[in-house]
């Protein structure tokens, strides 16, 4: 279990435990935050689970795929932070994390 | 029967959970229902023929939201029951158990149901079809007795199920009755690309197959009787050969259908407070050809039909007029496509077939009308604005891979989808 806080567009905070083992999308899902689409499911095929994600210990992050960054490159607000949370999977030695959701394109 | 509900939403599949989340969203206060006929709360059906059937993603991860999603957000589920008749003038639904609920607003979401084959033993056990949970489930306790497997049907789910089988270590046969698989949905050159890609990897695929008989052994399927007399051996048949749209008790409620409930661009039937989403919704797609009305069955028109419904709900309709888009994952091959490409009158092929790394373009008079994306992620984001904007382009251009093809979507345009908007915009008065 690792904390994240999750803001929605709406600037709405909810802090939740997030579960190692499944990815950041799932976990937004999981805690019931309906406005993360995530239409595909998490199998890189859209764009609709754009996060702004910041983590105490980026250096455990995977690195953005090509297909990855092709998606996020759809956003009208791609910002540095950008990633998306169906690709990384939640490691308790992340540490502390926030996800922002990104407004839709 | 206790009070009406504001929103009675009818079928718990992509469309009606949607239509519930994004009524809350755009801030719908009042009382909303989801009745569906399947025993679980709503999951997503992309995976039935992919990760799930491979079984290498559990039906807990398959869950749209989970249980709590919908107590916390007040949305009662009632799963399990079945809408067999729809009174508008008392505005209530009657289910097969006798329940009855009343509604303000009644949305109809109930997707489709899997097309039977019209030949004798396609009643036989072992005859399977991918279309929920249950069907898949179906499938699992029978595949390890399963070595020959028959697969009708070159569409989407057939040719994914093919590729999951084929993986598992299946002999798999497709058969396909038309001259190229996905006939219905893409071009000539990527039903071709496809049908080498199933071949390279070991499936019996044939074309023009006409199926005359389901050979059993004592109740079981055990064999396919071609037209020209060929026996296939099957311990198990899929079929995949579409869909029929579920809207019985609206059509005799009254409600004007024709394969698909007819609506209008806010998803309105032709009876009062009722709606149509998703799969069963026949609607006019402005990406499709000129004046053609058409059902769409795809998660971005359930979800995007769902928002439209609701902000018709909420008060704040827009016309909709979104831009299609799927996908669909075989062996490793991720497809990815934008727009509605039948009708087209050019094609561009866009990188090479050999290195699984291409798009197939579709143009209609000069127009960026669609495209097709294998393992193309870029050409997919950039050509799906390309779609919106409906840009005309020169084919030369387009075929150019040193031509990125971002650098091709008209600038005043970029990502503010003027056309769109416009339209849009004058719906509402
Ligand atoms: C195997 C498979 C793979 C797919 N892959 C993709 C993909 O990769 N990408 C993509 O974009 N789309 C894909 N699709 C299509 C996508 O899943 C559908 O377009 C989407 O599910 C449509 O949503 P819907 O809510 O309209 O219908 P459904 O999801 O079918 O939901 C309708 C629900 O209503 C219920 N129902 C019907 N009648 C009644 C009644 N009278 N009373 C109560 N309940 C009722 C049904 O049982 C069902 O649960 C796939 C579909 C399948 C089956």
């Amino acid at each position: 279990m690792t904390n994240l806080l999750v803001i929605t567009p709406s600037g709405s905070r909810r802090r939740i435990e997030a579960a190692a083992g499944i990815t950041i999308m799932e976990n937004i899902r999981n805690a019931g935050v309906g406005e993360l689409a995530a239409l595909c499911g998490g199998c890189r095929s859209c764009a609709t689970c754009h996060v702004y994600l910041e983590v105490e210990r980026p250096d455990l992050l995977p690195p953005i795929s090509d297909e990855e960054n092709d998606l996020l490159d759809s956003s009208d607000h791609r910002r540095t932070n950008s990633r998306l949370s169906c690709q990384i999977v939640v490691k308790a030695e992340m540490g502390m994390m926030s996800a922002e959701i990104a407004p839709e394109t | 029967m206790s009070l009406p509900f504001e929103a009675l939403i009818v079928g718990a599949g992509h469309a009606g959970a949607h239509t519930a989340i994004f009524l809350r969203q755009h801030g719908h206060v009042g009382s909303i229902a989801i009745i569906g006929d399947e025993p679980e709360l709503p999951y997503e059906r992309p995976p039935l023929s992919k990760d799930y059937l491979g079984g290498t993603k559990s039906f807990d991860r398959l869950l749209l939201r989970p249980a709590e999603f919908w107590t916390d957000n007040a949305i009662a589920m009632l799963p399990g029951r079945r809408v067999e008749t729809i009174d508008p003038r008392s505005q209530t639904v009657t289910c097969a158990d006798g329940s009855c609920y009343s509604y303000v607003n009644l949305i109809w979401a109930a997707g489709g149901r899997p097309r039977s084959l019209p030949c004798p033993g396609g009643d036989l056990a072992g005859v399977h079809q991918i279309r929920s949970r249950a069907d898949v489930d179906a499938i699992a306790t029978e595949l390890a007795q399963a070595r020959d497997i028959c697969v009708i049907g070159g569409g989407y789910i057939g040719l994914e199920a093919a590729a999951v089988l084929t993986k598992l270590g299946k002999r798999v046969t497709l058969l396909e009755a038309m001259d190229r698989v996905l006939a219905r949905v893409a071009g000539d050159e990527l039903s071709r690309f496809y049908e080498r890609e199933h071949r390279a990897h070991g499936v019996d695929l044939r074309l023009n197959a006409r199926v005359r008989e389901l050979i059993g052994k004592s109740g079981r399927v055990a064999g396919v009787l071609l037209d020209e007399g060929e026996v296939l051996p099957a311990e198990m048949v899929i079929v995949g050969i579409g869909i029929l749209p579920n809207l019985e008790p609206l059509a005799a409620a009254g409600a004007r259908c024709r394969d698909g409930v007819e609506v209008d661009e806010f998803c309105r039937t032709s009876l009062p407070n009722i709606y149509a989403v998703g799969d069963c919704a026949r609607h006019t797609n402005t990406f499709a050809q000129e004046g053609t009305r058409i059902r769409l069955e795809s998660v971005q028109n359930a979800s995007d039909q769902a928002n439209c419904v609701a902000k018709a709900i909420v008060g704040r309709p827009e016309r909709y007029s979104a831009t299609p888009w799927f996908w669909s994952d075989q062996y490793d091959l991720r497809l990815q496509t934008a727009g509605l490409s039948a009708g087209y009158d050019e094609v561009v092929i866009r990188g090479d077939q050999a290195a699984r790394k291409f798009s197939v373009i579709y143009l209609r008079g000069g127009r960026f009308q669609a495209i097709d994306c294998v393992n193309n992620a870029k050409d997919f984001v950039a050509g799906k604005r390309l779609v919106a904007t409906r840009a005309t382009v020169s084919a030369d251009r387009l075929a150019d891979t040193e031509t990125p093809l971002k650098a091709l979507i008209p600038p005043a345009v970029d990502g503010q989808f003027i056309e769109q908007d416009a339209t849009a915009r004058q719906g509402v008065s």
